[in-house]
């Protein structure tokens, strides 16, 4: 009998056109392509994208070039100098991140005393040369002031599960 | 026509032979390349995806943008390779597709040919097509061109002569090799086409076809998860895209073909009247639009086919049904009823 339905089921292709009536059926199932672009896909207020260095309200660079996410950066893709103030104070003159390297583990983040580095839900970026992938203090900075509001409103938003 | 006929002189035959063949060829490449655009959307709706979107409405313009792209990248010929066979392989592979269409029926007076053999033609010109494979496969130089072109070559072989004796049970049926009185043959609706008679070889014939086209489940040739690309590996550009376009004619072919031998050609599949009323073209390009979406629906469906077990159903299992229902066929017809056949 065993024999008999395995005759059959090869021969008349039965199996086959159950694995054909699958698919028919999922030519007429809703799409869930996102046309992306347009459409967007909703992002976690964790989400590690892009770098950016914030500032105080009052304009002050938040990094205090402790060095901290350049000794725990595991792709060694940071690389800080800094200099003492005029007014005593330690800061960065260079702090540079290259995303080439970077595996955005966001370790830099978790790591920062101050909030200073953070990472930022923009992830549609882009370098057309090696060296476009290379972000610079200025370069992070400004990102941090242009997208500042996002920046802080996500924070916000996860700090209760912090 | 007469006019014209004496303005043009001697050189009026040629001339007018190459503006049918251009009637029936550029027809052909651009079904060829919405035949591609269609395996995108039809593969992408099976898939949950909606395929190319963005170039022109509904990502019509896509094919024009992709021949655009092969047009202006360039032909690359490797260093090991052999020149004059790498650049003679794309053409033998797509002329064979292309020439078989002249004896192809198109509606009832549409034919460039109408040759008394021409399934014989048919089956001598695409068998020519593995010609293409073997020496794409050899002057590449390239061991996984090679071992591709050596799948393809042993598989289109196997599969070719379960295909011509499926056809031959189609020549039984109709009596001639001519494939307008093939169609001419299966008059009087879809119950009269050979199909129904000759289901075994039907079935048969369009599992052959996929094969002999290297089409997925059967496209060892090219497997692109073992041997990269298969034969064309070495091939970019123009060079690739002939042999792209020779593989889509040659679905074309085979599924026109199967139209012709077995669902009835250009005949309505009624024959009352709001079918006949539509001109017998429309029926031959919607029938065969429907086999080719069963191309693009078995590429959807199936997992690629094993290499042995490819040659174990073609050899072990198609050929012998093939010959039984030959056997069949050829008893019925010497009963009295035979006209159950015919």
């Amino acid at each position: 009998m065993k024999r008999f339905k395995s005759f059959v089921n090869s021969w008349f292709l039965i199996e086959m056109l159950k694995g054909l009536a699958v698919t028919g059926r999922y030519l007429f199932a809703r799409k869930i392509t996102v046309q992306f672009p347009e459409e967007r896909t909703p992002l976690s207020p964790r989400f590690r994208g892009l770098h950016a260095l914030r500032r105080y309200p009052n304009g002050e660079e938040r990094c205090i070039a402790c060095k901290l996410c350049e000794a725990v950066c595991p792709a060694m893709a940071i690389t800080i100098e800094s200099e003492q103030r005029s007014d005593g104070s330690r800061r960065t003159t260079r702090y540079d991140i290259d995303l080439s390297k970077c595996i955005f583990c966001g370790f830099c983040e978790e790591s920062c005393p101050v909030d200073s580095i953070v990472e930022t839900n923009i992830f549609d970026y882009h370098g057309e040369k090696h060296s476009d992938l290379y972000y610079t203090k200025p370069m992070l900075l400004a990102i941090g002031d242009k997208y500042e509001a996002q920046i802080a409103l996500d924070r916000t938003k996860d700090a209760p599960y912090r | 026509m007469t006019s014209l006929q004496e303005l043009m002189g001697s050189a009026f035959l040629p001339v007018w032979t190459l503006v049918k063949i251009l009637v029936i060829v550029v027809p052909l490449i651009l079904c060829v390349a919405y035949l591609t655009l269609a395996e995108r959307k039809v593969i992408g709706y099976m898939q949950l995806r909606i395929g190319p979107n963005r170039v022109g409405p509904l990502g019509l313009f896509q094919p024009f943008a992709d021949t655009l792209k092969l047009l202006v990248k360039e032909i690359i010929i490797p260093a090991g390779s052999s020149r004059f066979l790498f650049v003679l392989a794309p053409v033998l592979s797509i002329a064979p597709a292309l020439v078989a269409w002249a004896v192809i029926p198109f509606s009832p007076g549409l034919v460039l040919a109408n040759v008394n053999a021409g399934l014989l033609f048919i089956m001598a010109i695409t068998s020519m097509g593995v010609y293409g494979v073997i020496i794409a496969g050899w002057a590449s130089n390239s061991k996984y061109a090679f071992l591709g072109s050596l799948r393809s070559a042993a598989q289109i072989v196997s599969y070719e002569i379960a295909m011509g004796f499926a056809l031959v049970g189609v020549l039984m049926a109709a009596g001639s090799l001519n494939l307008v009185d093939i169609v001419n043959g299966q008059k009087g609706g879809i119950l009269y086409w050979y199909w129904l008679p000759l289901l075994p070889m039907f079935i048969v014939y369009f599992i052959a076809a996929v094969a002999e086209t290297n089409r997925a489940p059967f496209d060892v040739a090219e497997g692109e998860s073992e041997i990269v690309a298969g034969f064309h590996v070495e091939y970019s550009g123009m060079a690739f895209a002939v042999f792209f376009l020779a593989e889509y004619a040659n679905m074309i072919l085979v599924s026109t073909l199967a139209v012709i031998m077995f669902l009835g050609g250009w005949a309505a599949p009624f024959n009352v009247v709001p079918f006949t009323y539509l001109p017998p073209l429309f029926w031959l390009v919607s029938k065969v639009a429907c086999v080719l979406f069963m191309f693009l629906w078995l590429r959807a469906t199936f997992p690629r086919y094993r290499y042995d077990q490819i040659m174990r159903l073609g050899w072990k299992v198609f050929i012998p049904v093939t010959l039984v229902w030959l056997v069949v066929i050829g008893a019925i017809m010497q009963t009295r009823f035979g006209y159950l056949v015919h």
